[in-house]
């Protein structure tokens, strides 16, 4: 037993662990400002180079072989198309499976394997979904180079992580209210429509808008699709003057995106073009920024209510 | 253990004079398992009508185990199974039977939890709850037992200006009690407590004993507690159980006065639990 018991000795010992609590302090503060640092210095030399290219014409303008004439409308245009088949796709069958798997699904080998899969499928690497899309939404299906291949492919990309983020929110609520709930009487459908969905929602939004942000800015399976590089003209519009108003063709329109301009535009030799590529990686962070903080707010407002 | 066979202890004690009301619900020779493992060896037991009968023992004895067999709660997860019946007066159904739907079962039965375990809705929503998944959806029919039932549970007075408010802004004690407004809005036939105070502060746990006690005058009341002071005051019939056997069962009075069994005189005296 070769405990401290003279009170120099105690403060002597305490003030030795304090130091090393203070070195501790000091390294995890040093790894929080390196990896912060470095992205504060991309995101500002990029900021520095790109904003002075800013203007609207630069948002409203196609692409052109005169760099201070091009613009990202297309692409900009193409990235929310994109997205909005993608969301389409992925939020209903990532939740759907999310809640079968934790409310439905029995517990056995079987969804083991399944649940082990899912897991993985998030980790493969996203070229393989494109020449997964290539060949199946591309050719098998006849979707063509168009928004709606892209869409599909960036929506399988999401869906583990919408799967993961809904089983992750879906297992946050408490046992005691779900058997509160079946307590009452509700069937299955009722205690996942009124409880275990609602108390959810936020986790699987913020989910959701987590993989939208990072699909967003998935280059590799979209090019793979056969997105173009150049192209100067929007898709039909959704909305139109004349009946139905409501247009589906532009999902089968041929298409780019904003990482996909970028690239464009960096592999050109004019610096000029760099700049360009600079402003639209710019605004593409801040795309991203905007649905990250849109997935902040959600949640702090859907969970007000809920405390657990 | 066998000294200790249930079999020939629990029989119902069927007392004459004020206590004597008809059964309400009996379980017969019930056995549970978990998987392979045994929690309930064949229990026998009357629940009489507008009675509080009371289980006690110490923890791990089995007594929230039994309560949840009642509204068929360990239906919700696999691997349960159980063995022998509980039948409900006066139609005689068996609540246990593969035949009888779960559902049908919690819809006749309400439970109160340990923890207080309201949703994250409103307070009127809480208690609507029960007659929403009944289909009921007459906005009067539902304020009126809404109201009814909160003040069934002695809480209208407190939350009445503010029935649109989150439950969640409650206090522990008044959470408990919305919960049994939840339970009683749906007119249970047995209201089924699973140690109701023991997250509550001495006050709090007075008035819900004596909600219980008013409860009673309407609805069965099957009630574990890991207090025996409050089987005591609350029931009119105590079962005492260890190691998932029922050991005794009696009138309330004569269980704590006179008990049969060394075992049960050890625990309700303190030497043991």
């Amino acid at each position: 037993m070769a405990y401290v018991k003279d009170l120099g000795a105690i403060r002597a010992l305490i003030a030795s662990r304090k130091r090393w609590d203070h070195v501790f302090a000091l390294v995890g503060f040093a790894a929080l400002m390196i990896g912060v640092l470095t992205f504060a210095a991309l995101f500002a030399d990029m900021a520095l180079q790109g904003i002075p290219r800013l203007n609207w014409d630069f948002l409203t303008n196609f692409p052109s072989r005169r760099p201070a004439q091009a613009g990202i409308l297309a692409a900009w245009v193409g990235s929310c198309l994109v997205m909005l088949v993608t969301a389409f796709f992925a939020v209903p069958l990532g939740v759907a499976t999310g809640i079968y798997l934790e409310e439905y699904a029995p517990k056995n080998w079987v969804t083991d394997v399944i649940e082990i899969n899912i897991t993985n499928l998030a980790g493969v690497p996203s070229i393989v979904y494109g020449l997964l899309a290539l060949g199946l939404f591309v050719y098998q299906f006849g979707f063509g180079q168009s928004i709606l291949s892209a869409g599909l492919t960036l929506a399988l990309l999401i869906l583990p992580v919408v799967i993961v983020a809904t089983r992750e929110a879906i297992r946050a609520i408490p046992q005691g209210i779900r058997e509160g709930a079946y307590a009452l009487g509700g069937s299955q459908l009722q205690v996942c429509r009124d409880h275990i969905i609602p108390y959810s929602l936020a986790g699987i939004l913020t989910g959701v808008i987590i993989g939208m942000a990072r699909a967003i800015g998935e280059t590799a399976p979209v090019i793979t699709i056969g997105a173009l590089t150049f192209i100067a003209f929007l898709p039909p519009a959704p909305l139109q003057a004349e009946m139905p108003f409501l247009s589906l063709d532009w999902v089968m329109s041929p298409f780019t995106v904003m990482p996909i301009q970028m690239f464009n535009w960096t592999s050109r030799p004019e610096a000029a073009f760099h700049q360009n590529a600079a402003a639209a990686g710019f605004i593409l962070v801040l795309m991203t920024l905007a649905m990250n903080g849109l997935a902040i707010y959600l949640r702090y407002r859907l969970r007000r209510n809920i405390k657990w | 253990m066998a000294a200790l066979s249930p079999a020939a202890t629990a029989v119902d004690p069927r007392p004459q004079g004020e206590l004597a009301t008809p059964a309400k619900a009996e379980a017969r020779n019930l056995s549970f398992y978990y998987g392979d493992y045994r929690a309930l060896n064949n229990l026998s037991l009357v629940v009489h009508e507008q009675r509080v009968t009371a289980l006690i023992g110490p923890s791990g004895c089995g007594k929230s185990t039994f309560l949840r067999c009642f509204n068929r709660m360990h239906d919700l997860y696999p691997g349960n199974r159980y063995e022998g019946e509980i039948r409900l007066y006066p139609d005689d159904t068996n609540l246990l039977a593969p035949s009888v739907d779960p559902i049908e079962v919690r819809m006749r039965l309400s439970m109160v939890f340990q923890k207080a375990n309201p949703f994250p809705k409103s307070i009127f929503e809480n208690v609507a709850y029960g007659l929403r998944v009944r289909g009921e959806r007459s906005r009067r029919a539902l304020a009126d037992k809404v109201e009814a039932a909160l003040q069934g549970a002695a809480l209208w007075d407190e939350v009445k200006d503010r029935l649109h408010k989150p439950a969640f802004n409650l206090s522990g004690g008044q959470q408990q009690r919305l919960c049994i407004a939840r339970a009683l809005a749906t007119d249970p036939e047995i209201l089924l407590f699973d140690e109701p105070t023991s997250a509550l502060d001495p006050i709090a746990t007075a008035s819900i004993e004596e909600l219980i006690t008013e409860l009673k005058r309407h609805v069965t009341i099957l009630i574990v507690t890991h207090n025996m002071q409050q089987a005591a005051r609350v029931s009119d019939y105590t079962a005492y159980m260890y190691l998932g056997e029922l050991i005794e069962f009696g009138v309330t009075d004569e269980l704590f006065i006179r008990p049969k069994h060394k075992q049960t005189e050890d625990y309700i005296t303190g030497r043991f639990g």
